[in-house]
């Protein structure tokens, strides 16, 4: 019923450790800001630790423990290498950004204690290993000088630090690497200046790039003296215009050069003269040089070919030369390889092999080893931007062979029952249970447990996972365009969700991504099969998008009408066929829109207004223009949230019946916006604020008119606000400064012009008009209840349980900060709570009111299990009322069934179905039995 | 009523008639018992007969007026057994309701077969067959009034609007912060 996956993200760097006997492992460090030890046999997680997200991982290392440095090189820990336990911390202060750079010297002992050296902050710390103490710094922020690299000059405790100060000038500093003393500085002023990275050739030489990105400067420091040399690119026979980088690499006597969509391998000759060994596409990978018995070098080359890729490891120095040379056959849903990482091993024949872990496009990670992928892992799934569902087909006519093992397993389940069971039995009917194979067919089923989960990944790949067990039905990897080199995506809407009319057809998503980062980037819309995976189409647009809204109409092949919105405020119509347009036109009067601009603190309501006017004539394009706006004061109000009510919410019913049988009426209207606003001086971390120069203003909106229907100030409070509206609640989560505790509230809206109906008479006749459709104009009076409860928990996320007909009672969904999902009875937050409910009230399961919602330690969904790094929760409906499907996603992925009022319409699954059976075929022949001998009996009272 | 139908029914098997109308002169042989005068039976037939039957409709109209009157011992029962029951929802005041429903409506729904043996072109059944009619409505609106207190029955605006779906709306609209 549940899953959880683990997983990593895209790894940065990765350090091997296989030296000693024991488990192989392979510590890595990820985009997601994890940092993890694998197993190197099988790929699975000996340990992991996510950190927060703003700790950005920025070198990771082996000395004695695993050594990382994060959060822009302020916080350096050691973690235990085998469990992974933390083993110190330390915390390195420094007045000014620089690079921040790890080095852990290799021979830098002093008993025990080897030292680690951190470049970070405009300083150079000496760390020692074993406590983390900081043995000695040197500030290079002082003399202004921006370290680049820090060298350690072969087996000796001497280091050099070089760094620029301005653009030009040339540090080199050699510094004794016991005490930090400081034993010789070097300076040199280039005139052409400096940019880039710099790619270090041999322990006393570098090559950086001038401003121009036209000539390679080779800087040498050898012998207490700095030298520069100049090669201008073309002298290499390169045309040098275009975007020319140097790659950071570590290989000795080489580096690679990026010029526009090639790469350059350019070797240092023993004459200090530069010249070119290879030149490959930009496809190609380098990864850093492994150092092997002896101080023999190898490097891995990795290059795409067709289906293949062919990895190749050569010697340091000596390009022409293959140590190992494998092609390995790969999917093409992982795209290009990004990253290579190599490690050697000794074979039987005392000979060296090689194992590559490369890190692809897709986000994946795979180890290849003697030219077979020993093992893979789907890290795109730690970075979900935008989860959809979609159902599954419908199952076929015809006596399956599951329908027949189904049987099967209820006549076993049935002597197990009756304790007529052998201890085969029992055992048979134990493995069918753990196959469980009912929840993990590819068909849909009666109750609707069965689901693709679709997920969009922010590396361009889709995966459709099955609800039952977690697995990855299908990936696919979205197409790239020759238009646009770097695509993002956005988000999944839901495109076609046959039912009715188009059964026939595959549903299918939309994925909306633009070309760039920018709001202005043109839109790109990628329609998917949810069933088969493929893409389906994908266009290029030529404006761009900042809104998409699902429209409530679709066409007759149920492809649902979708509105984007670009940045010049014009609206445009998809599907771009006719029949959409004349839907669209007749509800063309109807349909408005909003935008929230949070940095402006302004809330603006459009209308569309007419066809759009230009050269080319687009039917499908639509001005708006400007109906209403609320306009926040800069001074004293900034937008931090705004939420809205999802728009497939299904209500049961308008009336809320309270215990003396009165009747109010819910408000409930889909154009309704939550927006919450912050003194800007509060709008920082806590505690940047007073309480008396911190408030927070609550407004709920409609959308349609503008018109503000219930404003709330809570003194005192700031951010960050996590609120969900459903129904006719809102629920936000904030902090109180004066209690110094979170809080939650609840605010309900009832709708007071209908309060009126409660003439029975009436209503049993029909003669009402509740039913009939309502606008926004119609002004409805409303009156809102609030109350308000301390909250143990600070919120990463908040939502609520969704219900086919909205029957079911709701729960709230609470990603707490420790990475569990809570569930809190929607009950616990009901403005009517009072400290002393009536009889009544308690009848109808009013909770005496308390100051703080209460944690019960059964209510977390997640059980004991974390969904490290939780971003979002998804829930959906299943076609049971009682049940609800939710999703959690973060790093982990996590998935259960909720049944927030208990499964009241179905039975458990260890219901005997045959046991029922034979009760009613034994009373019903029990019935015919006495049936027959009382009229035997009766007859023969007769002849008496 | 059974008790009725018990005593002077069809279903009677046997009967000792006390009083001696024979006329035939065989009995006449044995002399008759010191004090016992014959004389008023011979006197004449018919007016035995009018009195014989004016007893027996007199009889009946009283009987039909009994059996009139008992719903009214159920309708107190009844009522003591609701009281008892309580008015919350449960098994045990749910049956007592439904009974006290039952009853009353049975009972007039047999209500010419109750009176049937009291048929008399002499007896005049229209009093005690209201009078029955009306205790058993009586019980009936005791039932109705129970299970109105027990709440349920249609009373309240609240259970005719409590499945009313949501009013639709004209207007649609969509939006929010652009996407990032």
């Amino acid at each position: 019923m549940d899953w959880h996956q683990q997983y990593i993200g895209k790894v940065k760097h990765a350090v091997f450790h296989t030296q000693k006997t024991g488990r192989k492992r392979v510590v890595v460090s990820t985009e997601e800001n994890v940092i993890a030890s694998l197993d190197l046999r099988h790929g699975e997680i000996f340990w992991r630790h996510v950190l927060g997200i703003n700790d950005v991982v920025d070198g990771i290392d082996i000395a004695l423990d695993v050594i990382t440095l994060s959060s822009d090189g302020s916080t350096l820990r050691a973690w235990n290498l085998p469990d992974g336990q933390m083993v110190w911390e330390s915390f390195l202060r420094g007045s000014k950004h620089s690079k921040p750079l790890l080095l852990v010297p290799t021979n830098l002992k002093v008993d025990k204690d080897s030292l680690i050296l951190v470049s970070s902050k405009g300083c150079l710390h000496a760390v020692s290993s074993i406590d983390g103490e900081i043995l000695w710094t040197r500030d290079f922020a002082a003399e202004s000088v921006e370290v680049q690299q820090v060298i350690q000059l072969d087996e000796s405790d001497q280091i050099y630090v070089v760094g620029y100060a301005g653009s030009s000038q040339f540090h080199a500093y050699q510094i004794n690497a016991m005490n930090g003393e400081l034993l010789n500085h070097e300076t040199a002023a280039f005139s052409g200046g400096f940019v880039g990275d710099v790619a270090l050739v041999s322990s006393d030489t570098l090559v950086t790039l001038d401003t121009t990105r036209s000539i390679l400067v080779t800087v040498s420091f050898k012998n207490r003296k700095i030298a520069f040399q100049e090669t201008h690119l073309s002298n290499l026979g390169e045309d040098s215009s275009g975007m020319v980088e140097i790659l950071p690499s570590s290989l000795t006597g080489m580096f690679t050069v990026k010029i526009n969509n090639y790469k350059l391998f350019i070797r240092l000759t023993s004459e200090d003269k530069l010249e070119v060994v290879h030149k490959v596409d930009h496809e190609t990978v380098v990864s850093d040089a492994l150092v092997f018995s002896e101080g023999k070098e190898a490097f891995a080359v990795v290059e795409h070919g067709g289906s293949k890729v062919d990895i190749t490891v050569k010697p340091g120095q000596d390009w022409n030369n293959n140590l190992v040379q494998e092609s390995i056959e790969m999917d093409h849903q992982r795209g290009l390889v990004h990253k290579v990482f190599i490690n050697n091993y000794l074979r039987t024949d005392r000979s060296h092999g090689f194992r590559a872990l490369i890190v692809m496009e897709d986000h994946s990670l795979l180890l290849v080893q003697q030219g077979k992928i020993v093992w893979n892992r789907e890290d795109a799934l730690a970075s979900i931007i935008d989860v959809t569902t979609s159902e599954l087909p419908v199952e076929k006519e015809g006596v399956s062979v599951a329908k027949v093992e189904h049987s099967l397993f209820e006549w076993l389940k049935l002597k197990g029952t009756l304790m007529l069971a052998s201890p085969e039995d029992v055992a048979a009917i134990q493995a069918i249970r753990l196959k469980s194979s009912e929840k993990s067919k590819m068909t849909r089923d009666h109750n609707g447990f069965r689901k693709l989960l679709i997920v969009l990944t922010k590396a361009r790949k889709i995966f459709a996972l099955h609800s039952g067990d977690g697995r990855v039905v299908w990936s696919l990897l979205l197409h790239k365009s020759e238009a646009c080199d770097s695509p993002t995506e956005l988000n999944l809407y839901q495109w076609q969700t046959p039912h009715h009319h188009a059964m026939d057809e595959n549903p299918s998503v939309l994925v909306v991504g633009r070309c760039g980062v920018s709001s202005k980037a043109p839109a790109i819309l990628s329609f998917v099969d949810t069933y088969t995976g493929k893409e389906l189409n994908s266009f290029d647009l030529v404006h761009s998008a900042v809104q998409v809204m699902p429209l409530p109409f679709t066409d007759s092949t149920e492809q649902r009408l979708h509105l984007l919105v670009d940045d010049d405020r014009r609206i445009h119509l998809y599907p771009k066929t006719s029949e959409a347009i004349s839907i669209f036109q007749q509800e063309f009067s109807n349909i408005y829109w909003y935008s929230v601009e949070a940095d402006n603190g302004i809330i603006k309501g459009h209308a569309v207004k007419s066809k759009c006017a230009g050269e080319v004539l687009d039917d499908f394009c639509f001005e708006t223009r400007v109906l209403w706006s609320i306009i926040f004061p800069m001074e004293s109000e900034k937008i931090i949230a705004a939420v809205s009510r999802k728009q497939n919410e299904v209500v049961h019913t308008q009336a809320k019946v309270t215990s003396e049988q009165d009747v109010m009426y819910k408000y409930i209207s889909k154009n309704l916006l939550f927006v919450a606003t912050v003194a800007p001086k509060a709008s920082g971390h806590i505690g940047s604020a007073d309480p008396d120069e911190a408030w927070l203003v609550v407004y709920l909106i409609d959308t349609i008119t503008g018109r503000i229907l219930h404003r709330m100030t809570h003194h005192g409070a700031q951010g960050p606000v996590h609120a969900v509206l459903s129904e006719n609640w809102v629920v936000y989560h904030y902090f109180n400064l004066r209690a110094h505790r979170y809080e939650m509230s609840v605010t309900e809206i009832y709708d007071q012009s209908r309060a009126e109906n409660k003439d029975v008479l009436k209503l049993v006749l029909g003669k009402h008009n509740l039913t009939a459709p309502v606008s926004s104009y119609s002004r409805p009076e409303i009156t809102t209840k609030s109350q308000t409860y301390f909250f143990t928990h600070s919120v990463k996320a908040v939502a609520v349980t969704s219900t086919a007909k909205g029957i079911t009672s709701k729960q709230l969904l609470i990603g707490t900060i420790g990475d569990q999902v809570l569930a809190l009875d929607k009950r616990f937050l009901d403005p009517r709570r009072s400290i002393n409910p009536t009889q009544a009230e308690k009848e109808e399961g009013i909770i005496p009111l308390a100051d703080s919602l209460p944690i019960i330690p059964q209510s977390y969904v997640t059980h004991s299990l974390k969904v490290e790094g939780l971003r979002g929760i998804l829930t959906v409906p299943a076609k049971l009322e009682s049940t609800t499907l939710v999703f959690a996603y973060g790093v982990d992925l996590f998935y259960t069934r909720l049944a927030p009022s208990r499964t009241y319409d179905s039975l458990t699954e260890d219901f005997s179905y045959a046991l029922l059976l034979l009760t009613i075929v034994a009373l019903v022949a029990a019935i015919f039995v006495t049936w027959v001998l009382s009229e035997k009996k009766e007859l023969r009272e007769k002849w008496r | 009523m059974e008790k009725g139908k018990g005593v002077m029914g069809s279903g009677r098997r046997w009967a000792v008639d006390f009083t001696d109308n024979s006329t035939t002169p065989s009995t006449r042989d044995i002399a008759d018992p010191p004090g016992f005068s014959r004389a008023s039976q011979d006197q004449d037939d018919s007016t035995l007969s009018r009195q014989k039957k004016d007893a027996e409709a007199n009889w009946k109209s009283q009987k039909a007026w009994e059996v009139a009157q008992a719903p009214f011992k159920n309708l107190m029962m009844m009522g003591f057994m609701m009281w008892m029951a309580g008015s919350t929802v449960h098994l045990f005041s749910i049956g007592i309701t439904f009974s006290a429903l039952w009853q009353p409506i049975s009972a007039l729904q047999g209500v010419g077969k109750v009176f049937e043996p009291y048929k008399d072109s002499k007896v005049d059944l229209l009093g005690p067959k209201l009078l029955f009619i009306a205790l058993n409505l009586g019980g009936l609106a005791l039932g109705v009034w129970k299970l109105n207190t027990l709440g349920l029955l249609p009373t309240h605006a609240s259970d005719w609007v409590s499945s009313l779906p949501p009013a639709l709306e004209v207007e649609y609209s969509g939006g929010g912060i652009p996407l990032q």
